[in-house]
C-alpha cells in the first residue's frame, strides 16, 4: 500500500510541475465556471473585443446560448454583431493568410480551446499584464508573455501603462531584466478592480468554452460515484459471504 | 440429429445437449470458470489481471464508438475530437472513457506485472504465460503511442516525430526506415491514416489474440499465487488441488469487488478531473498540430516516461535507442535470469527485498524524470537509475544462484 501511495503522489505533484511552466503567472484567476452571470460578461466582452480577430471554431453560439440561459434573441441580437445563424460555429472572416499578412506574420489563433492547453491562471496574468513597448511592431509588450504579437485590445478599458525595468548584470557577464512595477500614463475607463473582474468573467468563458461538458460531467460526478460506491459495498458483502467457508 | 445427441449424452440434454454435441460450450465453461482451480490465498494484487481485461474491453468498445464519428485527416482530426467533445450527444463521456481508460491500462498493467515480480510469477512452469504478458505490453505501448496521434494535436505531431526518428537509430538502414514507418518524409496525413488503421484494426486485433494465448499458457499450467506454492501439487481423490476452490462463483465474486473499487477510482478521474492535470491528457496537445513550433518541453504520455528518461540520460542517439530497446528486451529473460527455486517474496530474503524495492523506486523516479525538462542534474540522476536497472538484473542473475530463503512450506496455510 506505501507504494501505491507513494506511486500516486510522485505522480500528482509532477502534474503541478508541468502545468506552471511558461512565463510569469503571479496572480490566481479565482474564475468560477458555475456563475452564469460571469459567464455571460465574459461572453460578452469575448464577442466585442476578441472575435475581431479570433474565431471560436468548434464552438456554436446556439451551444453557448443553451448553456449560459439565453434566448435566441438575447444571443443573437444582444451578443452576436455578424449577421451568424444560431446554429453557425463562431468563425471569423478574417483567413489566417490575411491575418499573416495584416499582423507581421502573426496568426491569432482559434480561441476554442485555449484554456486547456495554457491555463485560466496564465490567461489572466496575460490580460492584465500589457504595457507600452515602441520598439515592438504593435508598440505594447507583455510581462507574461514576453515579445506577444498581440496587442493590448483592452487599453482603452485598463488604460495605457509602462512597466519599469532595472537590468543586473550577473558573473557571467550576462544582463537580467528585473521587473520594478508599472506606471499609468493614461488611466482607463474602468478602475483596477473593475478591469481584472472583466478579464476573470472573460478567462471564465474561455474556460467554459474549451470544455462545455465540463458543466454536465460535473453535475452527474456525485450521482454516478454515489452509485457505484453502493455498487461496490454490495459486491463487497456478497464476496464475504461466499468467503465465508474458504479458509 | 438423434445419433449425435445420444452420443454426446454428458453434454447434457436438451438445447444445451445439442449444442454441447456440436460445440463443447460446457466444457470450455468448466475448464476455464466453474472447474478452474485458482489458489484460495490470492490477495489485493491479483485484482488487477481481471481489471487489465475489463479496461481492454472498455477500449474496444469505446474505441468502435469514438471511431464513428472521427476522420483521420490531418486537416480535421483536430476538429473531430473537438466535434466529439461538444455535438455528438455524451461524446464527452465517451472520449474520456477512452482516454482516462489509456492511462488506467498501464496503471493496471504496471501493477500487474509488479505482482509477477514480488510472487515470481514468471517462473517456471509459467515463464510462457510471462513473455505472452511482455508482448501484450510491446503492443499496449505502440497502441497507446499511436492511439496518442490521432487527436492532431501538436504534441501528437511532435511525440510522432520524436519517436519514429528512433528507427533511424538502425544501422545501415534507419533513414529508409524512418521513411517507411511515416509513409513520408515527415509526419503528414500519411502517418495519421497508417497510424488509424494500425490503432483500429491491426493491434486490437493482435493484442485480444495475444490475451487468449496469455489466458491459455495460464489455465494450462495454473495461477500462482502470494505464496508462491504450486497447489496442484496436493489434489484430492476426484483431482481437485486441495488449496484450490473454482474461479466461478468465489473469484469472479470477489473480482466484481475489485471491479467497484477500481470503477471508484476510474469514475472519479472520468468525470472530475479527465485529464489530471495535464498527466493524461497534456496541456501541449489543445494545440493544434503544427509543424513549425515545437513544443517548449517534448515529452511523452506518463506511462513512457522511464524508457524515455533512459533514452535521454546517454548523450548518443544511437546507443540512447539501444538502452531504452534493452530495457524492455531484458524484462522478457526474467525466467531465466532469476535462478532461485523458491516464488514469492514472502521467503526471499533481506538482499531480494531491498533490491527488488530498490529497483521499483528507480523505475518510478525514471518516470517523474522522463517529465521533467533535461537539468545536468537531472541527466545524471537518470544516468545513475538507468545503470541501477540494468545492474539490478545482472545482480539477480547471479545472486538468485545460491540464495539462501526461508523454507517453503507444502500447503497454504489456513489464516
Amino acid at each position: 500500500m506505501k507504494k501505491i501511495v507513494f506511486i500516486l503522489i510522485s505522480l500528482m505533484t509532477t502534474t503541478w510541475v508541468s502545468a506552471a511552466g511558461g512565463g510569469a503567472v503571479g496572480e490566481k484567476a479565482q474564475t468560477n465556471i458555475r456563475s452564469v452571470d460571469s459567464l455571460r460578461n465574459g461572453a460578452k466582452t469575448y464577442m466585442n473585443y476578441c472575435m475581431g480577430c479570433h474565431s471560436m471554431a468548434y464552438q456554436r453560439y446556439n451551444r453557448v446560448a443553451q448553456d449560459l440561459d439565453l434566448t435566441e434573441d438575447e444571443m443573437m441580437d444582444g451578443l452576436v454583431l455578424t449577421d451568424a445563424k444560431f446554429s453557425d460555429k463562431m468563425e471569423i472572416a478574417m483567413t489566417p493568410e490575411q491575418s499573416a499578412a495584416w499582423f507581421n506574420k502573426a496568426v491569432a489563433p482559434d480561441l476554442t480551446v485555449i484554456a486547456k492547453a495554457r491555463g485560466v491562471d496564465w490567461l489572466f496574468n496575460f490580460l492584465i499584464n500589457f504595457y507600452v513597448d515602441p520598439t515592438r511592431p504593435s508598440g505594447w509588450n507583455n510581462l507574461t508573455f514576453e515579445n506577444a504579437g498581440m496587442p493590448h485590445i483592452l487599453w482603452e478599458l485598463q488604460g495605457i501603462r509602462t512597466a519599469n525595468f532595472e537590468t543586473h548584470t550577473d558573473e557571467e557577464g550576462s544582463e537580467h531584466k528585473e521587473f520594478k512595477g508599472f506606471e499609468t500614463v493614461q488611466a482607463g475607463l474602468l478602475s483596477e478592480k473593475e478591469y481584472k473582474n472583466l478579464v476573470r468573467d472573460l478567462v471564465n468563458f474561455l474556460d467554459y468554452s474549451s470544455e462545455p461538458a465540463q458543466l454536465i460531467r460535473m453535475s452527474y460526478a456525485p450521482w454516478v460515484l454515489l452509485f457505484v460506491a453502493l455498487f461496490t459495498f454490495l459486491a463487497y458483502m456478497l464476496k464475504v459471504n461466499y468467503f465465508r467457508d474458504i479458509h | 440429429m438423434g445419433k449425435i445427441a445420444s452420443s454426446g449424452n454428458k453434454g447434457g440434454t436438451g438445447f444445451m445437449g445439442w449444442l454441447n454435441a456440436r460445440l463443447p460450450v460446457t466444457q470450455f465453461y468448466k475448464d476455464h470458470l466453474s472447474e478452474y482451480y485458482a489458489p484460495k490465498n490470492f490477495n489485493f494484487w491479483y485484482f488487477f489481471g481481471s481489471l487489465a481485461l475489463l479496461v481492454l474491453v472498455n477500449q474496444i468498445l469505446t474505441g468502435i464508438w469514438l471511431t464513428m464519428h472521427y476522420k483521420p485527416d490531418a486537416s480535421q482530426a483536430f476538429g473531430m475530437v473537438e466535434y466529439i467533445m461538444r455535438d455528438v450527444p455524451w461524446g464527452w463521456l465517451i472520449r474520456y472513457l477512452h482516454t482516462t481508460g489509456a492511462s488506467a491500462f498501464f496503471i493496471v498493467i504496471y501493477f500487474h506485472m509488479f505482482r509477477g515480480l514480488l510472487y515470481g510469477s514468471y517462473k517456471k512452469p509459467r515463464e510462457l504465460v510471462w513473455i505472452f504478458g511482455m508482448i501484450i505490453y510491446l503492443a499496449l505501448m505502440a497502441e497507446a503511442f499511436m492511439g496518442y496521434v490521432l487527436p492532431w494535436g501538436n504534441m501528437s505531431y511532435w511525440g510522432a516525430k520524436v519517436i519514429t526518428q528512433l528507427f533511424g537509430a538502425v544501422p545501415w538502414i534507419g533513414d529508409s526506415l524512418v521513411e517507411w514507418v511515416r509513409g513520408d518524409y515527415l509526419i503528414s496525413d500519411a502517418t495519421l491514416n497508417r497510424f488509424f488503421a494500425l490503432h483500429v484494426v491491426a493491434l486490437p486485433l493482435a493484442i485480444v489474440a495475444l490475451v487468449v494465448l496469455h489466458i491459455a499458457a495460464l489455465h494450462t499450467v495454473g495461477s500462482n499465487n502470494p505464496e508462491g506454492i504450486e497447489i496442484k501439487k496436493h489434489k484430492d481423490e476426484n483431482g481437485k488441488p486441495l488449496d484450490g476452490i473454482p474461479f466461478h462463483p468465489y473469484y469472479t465474486v470477489k473480482d466484481i469487488f475489485g471491479v467497484g473499487m477500481f470503477l471508484l477510482i476510474f469514475l472519479f478521474i472520468v468525470f472530475v478531473k479527465p485529464d489530471m492535470g495535464g498527466l493524461f491528457l497534456e496541456h501541449d496537445n489543445y494545440v493544434p498540430a503544427n509543424p513549425a513550433v515545437t513544443p517548449e518541453h517534448i515529452k511523452p504520455v506518463w506511462y513512457f516516461t522511464p524508457f524515455y528518461a533512459m533514452l535521454r540520460a546517454v548523450p548518443d542517439m544511437q546507443l540512447g535507442a539501444l538502452i531504452m530497446l534493452l530495457a524492455i528486451v531484458v524484462l522478457f529473460f526474467l525466467p531465466w535470469l532469476d535462478r532461485s527455486p523458491v516464488k514469492s517474496i514472502r521467503y526471499r530474503r533481506w538482499p531480494f527485498k531491498l533490491m527488488l524495492g530498490m529497483f521499483t523506486v528507480t523505475f518510478v523516479i525514471l518516470g517523474w524524470l522522463g517529465m521533467q525538462g533535461a537539468t545536468e542534474l537531472y541527466k545524471l540522476m537518470a544516468q545513475v537509475l538507468t545503470a541501477f536497472y540494468f545492474f539490478y538484473f545482472v545482480w539477480l542473475f547471479f545472486y538468485s544462484r545460491n540464495e539462501k530463503y526461508h523454507e517453503v512450506p507444502e500447503r497454504i496455510e489456513d489464516h
